[in-house]
């Protein structure tokens, strides 16, 4: 009965300091997670998010969340800033991030979205150069989440924002676009993150881009 | 009991949160300065406290700030992409820490200078490379002909009468071509004099091509001037098979990639015919035999498993024929016909052994068989056989050789810490030449050079720092034919400046066998020997890429040529000498005009030498004291065409006609003069109208390609009769060439590619 009482007792207390290290763990994600927004407008903000993921994501160990938004907010910045050069060391950290990530969440729809992004990061440094090897690589990494997740609407997404931006004469613009953007639309109204701290981002964007290209 | 219990654990929880409410409210402050190894600050470094969420990103003065509710002993870590790792033990308790943290820059290859003196790289994968792979079937002039593309940057001659590269004052013989490192014997077709022959290798098989124009690797020997290096491609990405078909013929192949993507296997077969197109543009010469090529290539690749093994197979025969008037005679012609059969095989392993080590094994096997054949003919066609005088009688003769090359080539990379890399090794080569002339007589003279040349070779990339860089070489060489050894030191220094622009440095002695067809020599002599100064001032940016380079040459032991007993023109003696020097100019942009890429490039020239049956020190006949070139590159997006264009200049090369004095017992100039400019204006069109078309399976091409667009005389040379001195100028063998192709490719969707290509 004494066994079963400590055995009892350190399970709760387990269970409870759990507990409470997943609270500590949830405010700062959501923290990290709703100071995304304003750090877009600055890639050294958006840096220094990063580092803040990964610092939860290393102290956790076992979370892919904080692995995924550092590499999120990592290849993100390469995007919003007009010096490439930096671009290839930071998407090979985000590539490093990533697969962390996906060491831990196998076979997840959402980390390859972000791989399909750090291959689209590599391709901006020298489109002209570079589209033979990192164009296939984005788009194929954009086929596997779809795949991996049909309902996810983040694939559809980023396809037709490729597709928006490449030359009408390359079968891209708008009008093929499209469909991609739409479908995306779509999935967004029947989708739910699995939690407040799961993915949940491109609403708004794809939305807005719809508008534009039906304008 | 129960309740007991359950007061107690209450009790532990109310202890824990207070645990965790306490714990919030000491939090102590920990900052510092983040520098580098030079007490530079550092900004965007991590700063992190291990295993906790506490920690910051230093600001743009190296400065960092956190605070945190940890105690005890703990690790400070420090991190940023390139930089050595930092961590520190601490102990925490309530006061506030100063952590001041400096941390080295690493010897990473995305920062380092590149080693480029005297090289050209065309690259898609690499850094700091002038050329993409592309680029060299998208010039215009360079009509798919590798050598054509490299003909448009610096160090080149716009030598037309006869193919191969003619780099820095040196002769075609003098540049040597690599494939997967080992040595190719015929790269070019066979050819006939004055007309240029192209190179036999596609431009797609390759992904990487290195053109060194001087001061090249210790790993590459044999060649006083210029080695061409390039690398096959690995696995294909997809299954696909491909026809083309084309105003001179028609070819067809596939590539096929097993299932698991770990190998794969190729086939291709091409025909040419240049019977129509010969019909439509007129040739200089009269052709009564169409020259008619079959060729066949295979191809495996297998993935290893850490590295992989390529074979690639070719065979080649061509036939042609045709009848051009006598030099010294208005009524007699001559029938000239040539037949030739060539194969190369190629294989290659390379494997990561570990701990850093890598071998890569290579062997090649190939053969060259030759029969030429020359015929002097009256105005109906008949055989006309003369015996005196002796140069009338010499013009009815037949020429077979057949030739036989083979190497083993070992080479061992260690890769040491940061980017330094020791690498060395082994090559042999076996070459066994064999010919027979058969005179008007029908008299028959053999001749048979036989090599075996064993090298061994070490050469170390040494990174003092990001911005320093060094590489040091040496070659030593033993052939059988030459009897003795050769040593040959070879190095390169680079500096990286502040703006990212870099000045190299190359230094080089290299050594080389006399041409087999001045063999045997009727010396004993040793190897002919250059020494290579460079000096190289290059900035690249991702659109914009600028070089310049000045080198002096100094050749030394060059081969001097007399006539043996049979009147065969042979090596006598070493005595030769020569110099060459110059200035280079390349710019490369990409970004002034949208859409459009163009380079420019321009060399000066200075050289001269004796050599061969060279009466005194003078000015070779392959070398124009100024070339330039202008390539252009435009994707009209709405038509989904690529407008290429490209124009070479070069100034008047120097001619003359030496004749043997027999009062003198020597070589004289006879006759001297220089040859009117060269210019020629090329274009070509790519159409792709499958562009766009995301579902289609198949990708089609269209190429228009015309050379010398504007028909402006060309004089490459003179010949000069050797019976009666008469001069004939040695010009194209049309005025324009026109070519007109469509390429379709199955299976794989080339949209990507391009794209990529004209973004």
């Amino acid at each position: 009965m004494k066994k079963l009482f400590i055995f009892a007792a350190a399970l709760l207390m387990s269970v409870s300091t759990l507990f409470a290290q997943s609270e500590k763990y949830t405010a700062a994600m959501k923290e990290n997670i709703v100071a995304i927004g304003e750090a877009f407008k600055n890639p050294a903000d958006l840096l220094a998010l990063a580092n803040k993921f990964e610092r939860i994501a290393n102290a956790e160990k076992t979370q892919w969340l904080p692995f995924y938004y550092a590499a999120f907010c990592q290849v993100n910045s390469t995007f919003i800033t007009t010096d490439k050069s930096k671009s290839d060391a930071i998407a090979d950290k985000a590539t490093e991030l990533i697969n962390q990530a996906a060491v831990l969440s196998p076979n997840n729809s959402e980390i390859t979205v972000i791989k399909s992004m750090i291959a689209s990061a590599h391709l901006m440094v020298d489109p002209m150069s570079r589209y033979m090897t990192y164009g296939p690589e984005s788009s194929k990494y954009l086929e596997e989440a779809q795949q991996q997740d049909p309902a996810n609407p983040r694939p559809d997404y980023l396809a037709g924002q490729a597709l928006k931006y490449t030359p009408e004469q390359f079968g891209g613009g708008c009008k093929p676009a499209l469909e991609k953007l739409e479908a995306s639309v779509k999935k967004f109204e029947t989708f739910k993150p699995a939690s407040d701290l799961h993915p949940n981002w491109g609403k708004q964007q794809v939305e807005a881009m719809l508008v534009e290209c039906k304008k | 009991m129960f309740v007991t219990n359950l007061r107690e654990m209450k009790s532990f929880l109310f202890l824990l949160l207070m645990g965790i409410v306490s714990g919030s409210i000491a939090q102590v402050k920990i900052s510092g300065k983040v520098t580098d190894q030079k007490g530079r600050p550092l900004p965007a470094v991590s700063i992190a406290l291990k295993d906790s969420y506490d920690g910051a990103t230093s600001d743009s003065a190296g400065n960092f700030s956190f605070t945190t509710t940890e105690k005890g002993e703990h690790v400070l870590e420090a991190s940023i992409t390139g930089y050595s790792s930092y961590s520190k033990n601490m102990i925490i308790e309530d006061r506030e820490i100063t952590a001041d943290i400096s941390i080295k820059e690493l010897i990473t290859e995305l920062k380092a200078v590149v080693i480029s003196a005297g090289s050209f790289e065309a690259s898609d994968k690499k850094k700091g490379t002038v050329l993409t792979s592309l680029d060299i079937v998208t010039t215009a002039s360079a009509e798919g002909d590798i050598t054509g593309a490299l003909k448009t940057l610096p160090g080149t001659q716009q030598v037309g009468e006869t193919g191969g590269l003619f780099v820095r004052g040196g002769s075609a013989s003098e540049a040597k071509i690599y494939i997967d490192g080992n040595l190719v014997n015929n790269f070019f077709y066979s050819s006939l004099p004055g007309i240029a022959s192209r190179g036999r290798f596609n431009p797609f098989l390759f992904k990487g091509t290195i053109f060194s124009s001087g001061g090249y690797s210790a790993l590459y020997g044999q060649a006083l001037s210029s080695a061409l290096i390039l690398e096959s491609n690995d696995l294909p990405e997809k299954t696909a098979a491909s026809i083309g078909i084309g105003v001179v013929g028609a070819n067809a192949g596939i590539n096929k990639l097993a299932k698991n993507k770990r190998s794969s296997w190729g086939v291709s077969y091409g025909f040419t015919h240049l019977g129509l197109a010969f019909a439509v543009i007129k040739q200089k010469q009269d052709y009564f035999k169409t020259p008619v090529f079959h060729e066949g290539d295979v191809n495996f690749r297998i993935k290893t498993k850490k590295g992989m093994i390529k074979y690639y197979g070719y065979l080649s025969s061509g036939d042609l024929g045709y009848t051009v008037n006598d030099i010294d005679s208005t009524s007699l012609k001559n029938a000239i016909g040539l037949s030739n059969l060539n194969t190369y095989q190629n294989l290659n392993w390379r494997e990561n052994i570990g701990k850093g080590w890598k071998s890569i094994i290579g062997l090649s096997y190939s053969t060259d068989k030759q029969n030429l054949e020359n015929e002097l003919q009256n105005a109906d066609g008949d055989k006309q056989v003369f015996t005196n005088p002796s140069g009338y009688a010499f013009k009815n003769f037949y020429l077979d050789t057949k030739s036989y090359y083979a190497q083993a080539r070992v080479l061992l990379e260690k890769k040491l810490a940061g980017l330094n890399i020791l690498r060395f090794g082994s090559d042999y080569f076996y070459s066994n030449e064999k010919g027979t002339y058969t005179l008007y007589d029908g008299s028959k003279y053999d001749s048979k050079t036989k090599d075996k040349l064993y090298a061994a070779f070490a050469e170390t990339d040494f990174y003092l720092s990001n911005n320093l860089a060094m590489k040091l070489g040496t070659r030593l060489e033993h052939s059988e034919l030459m009897g003795r050894w050769n040593i040959a030191p070879r190095a390169s220094l680079a500096y990286k400046f502040k703006n990212n622009g870099q000045a190299s440095f190359a230094y080089g002695i290299f050594y080389q066998n006399p041409e087999t067809k001045y063999q045997p020599a009727t010396a004993d002599i040793g190897y002919a020997k250059a020494t290579h100064y460079i000096l190289q001032y290059q900035k690249i940016s991702s659109l914009r890429t600028f070089r310049t380079e000045i080198f002096y040459k100094d050749y030394d032991h060059l081969y001097k040529t007399g006539t043996d007993n049979f009147g065969r023109e042979v090596a006598t003696s070493n005595k030769g000498f020569g110099y060459a020097k110059g200035i280079e100019l390349f710019w490369r942009d990409k970004k002034t005009i949208k859409n459009m890429d163009y380079w420019v490039s321009y060399s000066f020239l200075d050289t001269k030498r004796d050599y061969l049956n060279f009466p005194f020190e003078m000015e070779p006949n392959f070398v124009a004291k100024h070339t330039a070139s202008f390539v252009l590159k435009k994707f009209v997006t709405a038509w989904k065409m690529n407008v290429n264009a490209s124009y070479n200049f070069a100034t008047g090369r120097p001619f003359y006609q030496l004749k043997y004095d027999n009062i003198q017992d020597k070589y004289i100039l006879a006759d001297a003069g220089r040859t009117i400019n060269y210019n020629n204006l090329g274009f070509s069109l790519n159409y792709l109208p499958s562009i766009g078309k995301k579902d289609s399976n198949k990708f089609t091409v269209w190429v228009l390609s015309i050379s010398n667009l504007l028909g402006q005389k060309q004089v490459f040379n003179y010949n000069y009769g050797a019976i009666n001195n008469r001069k004939e100028a040695i010009g194209p063998t049309s005025k324009r060439f026109l070519y007109i192709g469509c390429f379709i490719s199955f299976g794989i969707d080339n949209t990507e590619n391009a794209i990529n290509n004209n973004l």
